[in-house]
């Protein structure tokens, strides 16, 4: 495993210059900074950032991806990037690719072509024993939860730790107990799923996907399974996630929620992206997107 | 005789013996029929397509057939092999040609295990199948290898689905080792049958007989539905 990337670019992925931007700037001729040693000088590293607002380091990478299933093409070429600490919120009408695009991402089902990179290291070239590494550095939150049924609140989150990052029982319960607790969920560990409520259950799902440290989470509709009173409580865990620095990818419905949270809106339609842009721009009064037609749509069934 | 001494003589020390050697038979062929079962069952469902295609083979061969047929082909059918091959090599070959020679014993444990595994293989199959991909998925996308994921979560989960129907099937087998009498067992049935036949009290020796089944019947029932407790999810509507 590497290290996260605070030296950005100092390891430019393949086909992906984050110091591109360096090409943009004529003033800059002092001969291409990314060239030299990993360990070079910091503060020229930092310098050849660009700075400013949404113009993170990139985590994750996708690039080109295409899927076809049973004769149906469900992406067509997706690209995404997500910088570190970004919310990217896709959204479109079902059957749309959007849940298709989380799991090629996670290669849950890899994707016939294109690449995912995280932290610059490409999925695709992946022997069977580091798409396992790769897949715990990225959480995945499901529509319904798919909690283990048989294991409780804290064998859940602690069967992984225990498993598949090999920590010890007592070091695996004190994680597990101390992610439910962040969840607000410390006093429900002895419950079993069947026992909770589907917000509970969704949240005690966010707790296992954070006890594997991932990089980047990918939620699928987290709150679509959920009673109305119970979205709330879930969507809060996201937006506390977001403040404290969490990289996420997320599709939802929940236009209000999404539209204060995210930085760019990705609207998702028959496997291809069709629109990007910040809410603002594309939600704008007149500005005649799909996406603002879509959404005015999903406000006016959940009022408001 | 009166009845008295006759059941304190002669039924009772009889059957005592018979339900010995049925528990001899039963013990070993449940054992082995529910390891098939398993291992059938996992095949089919997750192993490789060709796997799964030999193993719904065996399923389809040794449901499809009567219990009784398969037990008078390994007892009384099998040997034949044997007298072939001795025919064709020499009796050089004897070591290996007696392996087809199965004893009542052997025939009787090896016809019930695999009819056994057969339709364990059912159950097993069945209860795999009823875990929701979604948990497949879940434990993919922590990390978990193939492996990993059968071992600890698909396989805890569906053996508590499997339970019942497990159970079911190891009742219908204490009762189906009756068959081994058919290859000269004196397990309960056949003892009773000798007795009766000697001493012409056929229903008393018959009925004595139903109350031994039924005793282990129902000892095997509590066994399994306190397993069945101690494996129950709390809240889980499927498990009570």
């Amino acid at each position: 495993m590497t290290a996260s990337l605070p030296g950005a670019g100092a390891r430019p992925a393949p086909g992906f210059a984050p110091g591109s931007a360096a090409g943009t700037s004529p003033g800059r001729v002092q001969g291409p900074a990314p060239d030299s040693s990993p360990e070079g000088p910091p503060a020229s590293g930092a310098a050849s950032l660009p700075e400013g607002p949404g113009l993170s380091p990139c985590l994750l990478q996708v690039c080109g991806i295409s899927k076809t299933m049973g004769g149906k093409l469900l992406l067509d070429n997706v690209s995404l990037t997500l910088g570190a600490g970004e919310l990217k919120v896709l959204i479109g009408p079902s059957g749309g690719g959007k849940s298709t695009l989380l799991q090629c991402i996670h290669f849950l089902t890899p994707p016939d072509s294109g690449d995912v990179l995280l932290d610059g290291e490409s999925a695709r070239e992946m022997s069977r024993r580091n798409i396992c590494l790769f897949r715990r550095e990225i959480g995945m939150i499901f529509q319904d939860f798919n909690l283990f049924d048989h294991l409780t609140a804290r064998d859940n989150v602690a069967v992984a730790l225990r498993r598949v990052k090999g920590l010890a029982k007592k070091a695996a319960y004190e994680r597990a107990l101390s992610e439910l607790d962040r969840v607000g969920l410390s006093s429900k560990a002895l419950l079993y799923p069947s026992q909770l409520s589907g917000g509970q259950k969704q949240r005690v799902s966010i707790a296992r996907a954070l006890a594997m440290d991932p990089k980047v989470m990918l939620l699928d509709e987290p709150t679509s399974a959920l009673d109305p009173e119970l979205i709330g409580e879930v969507l809060k865990v996201i937006q506390d996630l977001h403040d404290g620095g969490m990289t996420m990818l997320m599709v939802t419905h929940q236009v209000g929620f999404a539209r204060h949270i995210t930085e760019e809106f990705l609207f998702m339609e028959g496997g291809r992206i069709t629109e990007r842009g910040s809410p603002e721009e594309l939600l704008r009064e007149g500005s005649g997107s799909r996406t603002a037609d879509f959404c005015s749509k999903l406000s006016e069934i959940q009022g408001g | 005789m009166g009845t008295l001494e006759f059941y304190r003589a002669v039924l009772i020390p009889a059957l005592n013996q018979g339900l010995w050697v049925s528990v001899k038979i039963i013990v070993p062929s449940a054992l082995l029929g529910l390891t098939i079962g398993i291992l059938a069952g996992a095949g089919r469902t997750m192993g490789r397509p060709a796997l799964a295609r030999v193993l719904d083979a065996y399923v389809a061969v040794f449901r499809g057939t009567p219990l009784v047929v398969q037990l008078m082909m390994w007892f009384y059918g099998l040997p034949t092999v044997s007298t072939f091959l001795e025919s064709t090599f020499g009796q050089d070959i004897r070591p290996f040609s007696d392996l087809f020679r199965l004893s009542p014993y052997a025939a009787s444990v090896t016809a019930f295990a695999l009819c056994s595994g057969a339709y364990q293989s059912e159950y097993v199959r069945g209860a795999i199948l009823s875990i929701k991909r979604g948990q497949f998925m879940a434990a993919l996308a922590l990390g978990f290898t193939r492996g990993q994921i059968f071992w600890r979560i698909t396989a805890p989960a569906a053996a508590r689905r499997a339970l019942p129907g497990i159970g079911n099937e190891i009742i219908y087998l204490i009762k189906y080792s009756s068959l081994a009498m058919i290859v000269t067992m004196s397990e309960l049935t056949g003892q009773t049958k000798a007795v009766a036949s000697i001493y012409f009290r056929h229903l008393e020796c018959y009925l004595a007989t139903a109350c031994y089944y039924l005793a282990i019947v129902t000892a095997a029932t509590w066994l399994l539905a306190w397993a069945e407790r101690r494996l129950a999810i709390p809240g889980d509507p499927s498990h009570g």
